[in-house]
């Protein structure tokens, strides 16, 4: 049994967390104080995902800022970068349009998160 | 000079400003005006455009720009009347709003009720001091963020920040995913500043280093940055001689904290906290001048905008239940604190009522207990793991317990 200590970044409390490991199976985690830390512990010693947001260029020069729909694999960031720096949108966005789909092969979307236009 | 009159104007269309009209609104209040400043609603969250606003307030994970849209679908729909390019340069003790903007010039608002939302900025290159002179490459965090952020433009390649408030380790993650390098985050301190979160999300997954107790001694380059001479510090805060490094780089950010926005409000004479920067409220966050509110940044600084949300729907609700004569102006009791407990929000008591406070400690606290007495008697004692300057707490304190404290103090200590 192997010990592996997180931060959960689930929520603002930011609970210290304490997973027990069996190999690579979560046998127990200690110091959540909600059921969803202990969800992310086992996601972040499995594989651990993250949510990308940043910016993307648009037609007439400016950026409006975009984001993955839900998390994708940590590893992966640095592809969905590279695609969100490629695109460019257009020049009238609403909340929730799609810039990219299945960024970096993950199978999530990038989607805008402002108005614009 | 052309002259209004308004029941409620709030002054600020940040988070803090819709939410206070819209809570104004959903009590019976029509005659609202906000006067923002900038282009747009939505305050500083329109260049926070990573996740992580909302959890509490929305039950999801927002973007800022999301957040920030909530609220202003929120204030349209209800067809709330606000003002944007509309600079408020004064107000004072009897409600008279100053303002200016193209359309009309200078103009004045006598106004029933006052909601102060400015909000807060970072502490400015000048309030520090290292020996150098380059001055292209340095910039504080907020800044770097809106250059990034909202004008597509990075300030540089290789990075060094001074402070871990959460802005600087946002900016840390945000500028490594543009292709810059971030070299190092140091935090004068023997703890950051900023959320466990975002130390573990925006640092960690990039292997970037945080240096606890060290500061920057030097900046060198002649016009651009070309590099930080940085030191530990020891418990005085004052660098260690011999332990110096020099980082090449062309960019220094600073995050080393927000003061809240206060011209106005000093303007008027209102009184201040000293620990906050914010003006003294109760627990209506109503100043010591009558009918003038106060919330979000402005009043204290906040971490989370979900806590700016209910603090200024509170301000926002109380404005109403002064215009119809509902508010109770004297203090039936003060709020006191022991140092390690810096400050608290409200500082004053007017009514009797479930109250909830807001407090912040100075220092890391590990198993230690947040005891509120008036008098002799405990009213309320409460064990944490840990308590850290970088996070906001509050404490509920029930109606029964108040009425045991009216005509005293009460005094919010960290104990054993
Ligand atoms: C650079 C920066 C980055 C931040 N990042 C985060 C973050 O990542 N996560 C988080 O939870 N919190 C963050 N915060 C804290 C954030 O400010 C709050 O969560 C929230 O936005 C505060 O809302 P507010 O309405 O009180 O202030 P603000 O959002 O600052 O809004 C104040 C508004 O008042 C307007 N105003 C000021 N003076 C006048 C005047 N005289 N006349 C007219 N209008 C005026 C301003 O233009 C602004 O729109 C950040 C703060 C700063 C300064
Ligand atoms: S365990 Fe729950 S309460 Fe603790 S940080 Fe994670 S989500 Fe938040």
């Amino acid at each position: 049994m192997k010990e592996r200590n997180l931060t959960c970044i689930v929520c603002p409390r930011g609970c210290s967390l304490t997973a027990v490991l069996d190999g690579d199976k979560v046998v127990s985690v200690v110091g959540n104080a909600c059921p969803r830390g202990k969800i992310y512990a086992e996601k972040e010693c499995t594989h651990p995902e993250r949510t990308v947001t940043s910016t993307v260029k648009t037609a007439d020069g400016s950026v409006v800022p975009c984001k993955t729909r839900t998390p994708v694999p940590k590893e992966k960031v640095f592809d969905v970068m590279k695609e969100i720096n490629e695109v460019t949108a257009g020049n009238v966005l609403r909340i929730g349009d799609t810039v990219i789909e299945n960024a970096a092969g993950t199978g999530v979307d990038v989607v805008i998160c402002a108005n614009k236009g | 000079m052309e002259k209004m009159k308004k029941n409620l104007v709030i002054v600020g269309g940040g988070p803090a400003g819709m939410a206070a009209a819209v809570a104004a609104y959903d009590k019976g209040e029509r005659d609202i005006l906000i006067l923002e400043r900038d282009t747009a609603l939505g305050g500083i969250l329109r260049q926070c455009i990573h996740n992580g606003f909302g959890l509490h307030r929305f039950g999801e994970e927002l973007t800022g720009p999301e957040y920030a849209y909530r609220y202003e679908a929120m204030v349209k729909e209800r067809n709330i009347e606000f003002m944007t390019d509309t600079m408020v340069i004064g107000i004072d003790r009897e409600r008279t709003v100053t303002a200016m903007n193209k359309e009309h010039g200078i103009f004045r608002i006598e106004a029933g009720a006052i909601v102060l939302a400015m909000g807060c900025r970072e502490r400015p290159k000048g309030a520090f001091n290292f020996a150098g002179t380059a001055t292209a490459g340095i910039y504080t965090a907020g800044t770097a963020q809106k250059f990034v952020n909202m004008m597509g433009m990075m300030p540089g390649k290789e990075v060094v920040i001074l402070g871990s408030g959460d802005i600087g380790l946002i900016m840390a993650r945000r500028m490594t995913l543009e292709g810059a390098k971030v070299k190092a985050v140091c935090e004068l301190m023997p703890y950051s500043g900023g959320l466990a979160r975002n130390i573990e999300q925006c640092l960690h997954d990039f292997d970037i280093p945080l240096l606890l107790s060290h500061t920057v001694v030097e900046i060198h380059g002649k016009d651009r940055l070309t590099a930080v001479t940085i030191a530990e510090v020891d418990g005085s805060r004052r660098p260690i001689p011999g332990t110096e490094q020099t980082i090449p780089c062309d960019t220094l950010l600073l995050s080393c904290g927000l003061i809240p926005e206060n011209e106005l409000t000093r303007g008027a004479g209102i009184e201040m906290d000293r620990v906050t920067n914010g003006a003294k409220v109760n627990a209506d966050r109503e100043t010591d001048v009558p009918g003038v509110f106060a919330c979000g940044n402005v009043l204290h600084v906040h971490d989370l905008v979900d806590y700016v949300s209910e603090e200024a729907a509170i301000a926002g609700g109380a404005a109403v239940r002064f215009l119809r004569g509902e508010t109770e102006a004297n203090t039936l009791i003060e709020l006191a604190t022991d140092g390690k407990v810096r400050y608290t929000v409200p500082e004053r008591i007017t009514e009797i009522k479930e109250t909830k406070v807001f407090f912040r400690v100075g220092d890391v606290f590990r198993d230690k207990k947040i005891v509120v007495r008036a008098g002799d008697e405990v009213l309320l004692s409460k064990k944490k793991q840990k308590f850290a300057p970088g996070e906001m707490e509050t404490v509920t304190l029930p109606a029964d317990a108040l009425r045991k404290a009216e005509g005293k103090t009460l005094r919010f200590s960290i104990e054993d």
